[in-house]
């Protein structure tokens, strides 16, 4: 069942709504995370707009599904995400990174709703999904676990580790996406240390693997709902990005890893993801 | 009374090793908690996890050799409601798996219990691999966490049933082998942050922690035996948050302070103790006794007790030798304040 002409085109809008919104708080921040933030839009938009099974009312709600966003530095892109969900007013947004505010780069559970695991430093993440999805099985619950992985993290040997946990323990429920953008801080992934062929590491790793182009709505929900169909297997979606994605002076260039925006800049910006969502 | 309800030890102290009660303990609040989860990276015999995991095996994760995953899944278990209790050798907690533990589990303050063995130097033939002599060092600088090291097979009981009932984490270091007991049973008022004076005296005090509350004891027996004096004892079970009124109140009334711990003088019972001391401004003079700035020898954990003076004879010849040390007078003493 694929994402009908109207839910792609709500989901494009909700798609460049996040990424004007990630520019500005980077604005607000004096700095951020932008090409990762960029890169992992429209992952984060298609959970939250078309898959999860969450109440913002209630960020608590036992049977919620769960999200690990273990590139955590991708915080600057989801805390707006999270606000215009309902989460939390977006003004707040406004405090990102200053002294006392609930928001630093790397979101704390503790401070913002929403956030189902506090991360930042890299190969956490996993390991804590498949406690999550243990969890869901030993209560008899139906909560699906995501965890949205780097490429990069993927040279932690903390995220194998959990790999072969969740094939192990038959984490089913699990489901992990990896915004293969291609670079990491210092430069691409295969220049720094080489992850490829990474679908399968993750196929020998017991886990069922689909690549998909990670900016294209359809492939990734296709994927998902496969994901969803796996009972016992955890699945790994290598979602193919660009890092920077939609803004046309950032795309692709490792330097925008992490980078500041004055006012010029942040309105070029502005400019190309509005042009980019227009021929999209 | 906690949650835990009553209590009535059904161990054999003579026979079973501190790891061994706690397994058994372990397994009984198995019983009645059913958020009891219990992890361990293919250490569950030598923790003694294993009991528990023989008893509930829904409910028990061996998750390999992988120990910083293990710490994040107890992470994700404890965020779905649970409360893991893990178990691995302090040396792998402590030090392979110590970002984990500081930022999965602390900095999330999350309810979940590390229950270390093979702590200090009590695998003393294993070499420096498997010791730790720096886990209360480590742990004790983590926000949230409690840092508790037992003295004895009652006071791991005590310990393990006490950490249930106390919000957040803990880490509960306990050692490998048997290890006499030095508490009479687990009725003497054990809780969470407040030393046991084991004896009492006006001289000088001990404070130790672990299996030295035992050797210390002896040593203050034999110093009142020969020489008649008066040497106070306190297991300092809590390594934080430490009892610092027992600390005060024995720099003011013995001013001769000797720490002893299975432990590197640096970081642990002696820097804590030592930081109390120093604030306080109170004229006290401190020995530290532990394993010296050194990784330790190989041996029979007995005879690196020796080596290392933590035994009673180090303790009794360290404290021989304080009591020969001069204090200021208590009239002075009193002027100041």
């Amino acid at each position: 069942m694929g994402l009908t002409d109207s839910e792609v085109a709500a989901l494009k809008r909700k798609a460049r709504q996040l990424r004007r919104k990630t520019i500005e708080t980077v604005v607000w921040a004096g700095g951020g995370h932008l090409g990762g933030a960029l890169s992992q839009v429209e992952i984060m938009v298609l959970l939250y707009y078309h898959f999860l099974n969450i109440d913002p009312e209630r960020p608590d709600w036992a049977d919620r599904d769960r999200v690990v966003l273990s590139k955590g530095h991708g915080g600057i892109g989801y805390a707006p995400l999270l606000a215009d969900r309902g989460y939390f007013p977006e003004k707040l947004l406004e405090e990102f990174n200053h002294t006392g505010s609930p928001f630093g780069m790397h979101l704390d559970r503790l401070k913002v709703p929403g956030v189902d695991a506090s991360t930042g430093s890299l190969g956490h993440g996993l390991p804590m999904a498949v406690g999550m999805a243990l969890g869901a099985r030993l209560k008899g619950a139906t909560w699906r676990t995501y965890c949205i992985l780097g490429d990069g993290e993927c040279n932690e040997g903390s995220v194998w580790e959990a790999a072969m946990a969740a094939a192990h323990f038959r984490m089913g429920t699990l489901t992990t996406i990896i915004d293969r953008n291609g670079l990491c801080i210092d430069g691409t992934t295969e220049a720094i240390m080489a992850l490829e062929p990474l679908a399968d590491k993750w196929r020998a790793f017991g886990w069922e693997v689909a690549t998909v182009d990670g900016h294209d709505f359809r492939e990734l929900a296709g994927a998902i709902e496969a994901a969803r169909r796996s009972t016992e297997r955890p699945a790994a979606i290598i979602a193919r990005t660009i890092k920077g994605k939609g803004v046309d002076f950032m795309e692709d260039e490792a330097a925008w890893h992490y980078g500041g925006l004055d006012s010029e800049r942040a309105a070029l910006a502005l400019k190309s993801i509005d042009r980019h969502s227009d021929t999209a | 009374m906690g949650s835990t309800g009553l209590t009535y030890h059904v161990y054999d102290v003579n026979h079973m090793t501190p790891a061994e009660i706690y397994g058994q303990v372990l397994t009984g609040l198995g019983e009645r908690r059913e958020d009891i989860v219990a992890l361990t990276a293919d250490l569950a015999r030598s923790t003694k996890i294993g009991k528990f995991g023989e008893r509930f095996p829904e409910r028990f994760f061996n998750v390999g050799i992988a120990e910083q995953n293990m710490f994040g899944i107890a992470a994700g278990l404890a965020l779905a409601g649970f409360t893991p209790f893990v178990s691995t050798f302090a040396v792998f907690a402590a030090l392979r798996a110590a970002e984990q533990v500081r930022t999965d589990i602390c900095y999330q303050n999350l309810n979940c219990k590390i229950i270390a063995t093979h702590s200090g130097i009590s695998f003393g033939q294993a070499g420096s691999t498997h010791h730790c002599t720096e886990d209360l060092a480590v742990m004790r600088s983590f926000p949230n966490l409690t840092v508790l090291a037992p003295a004895d097979g009652y006071e791991t009981a005590n310990a393990v049933r006490a950490c249930l009932d106390r919000p957040g984490p803990v880490y509960i270091r306990i050692g490998r082998g048997f290890e006499q007991t030095v508490h009479p049973g687990e009725d003497y008022g054990f809780e969470i942050g407040r030393a046991v004076t084991m004896r009492d005296g006006a001289d000088l005090t001990v404070i130790a922690c672990g299996p030295c509350v035992l050797h210390a004891v002896e040593a203050a027996k034999a110093l009142a035996d020969g020489q008649g004096a008066g040497v106070r004892v306190l297991d300092m079970h809590t390594i934080k948050p430490l009892d610092r009124e027992a600390v005060l109140a024995a720099a003011a009334e013995t001013r001769r302070i000797i720490t002893v711990e299975n432990h590197s003088i640096i970081g642990g019972l002696g820097s804590a103790v030592a930081e109390v001391l120093a604030e306080s401004g109170l004229p006290c003079r401190l020995v530290r006794l532990g394993v010296p700035d050194v990784f330790a020898i190989v041996g029979y954990t007995d005879d690196l007790y020796h080596l290392y003076k933590i035994d009673a004879a180090g303790i009794e010849g360290a404290a021989a030798q304080l009591l020969g040390v001069e204090v200021q007078a208590e009239a002075d003493w009193e002027d100041e304040l």
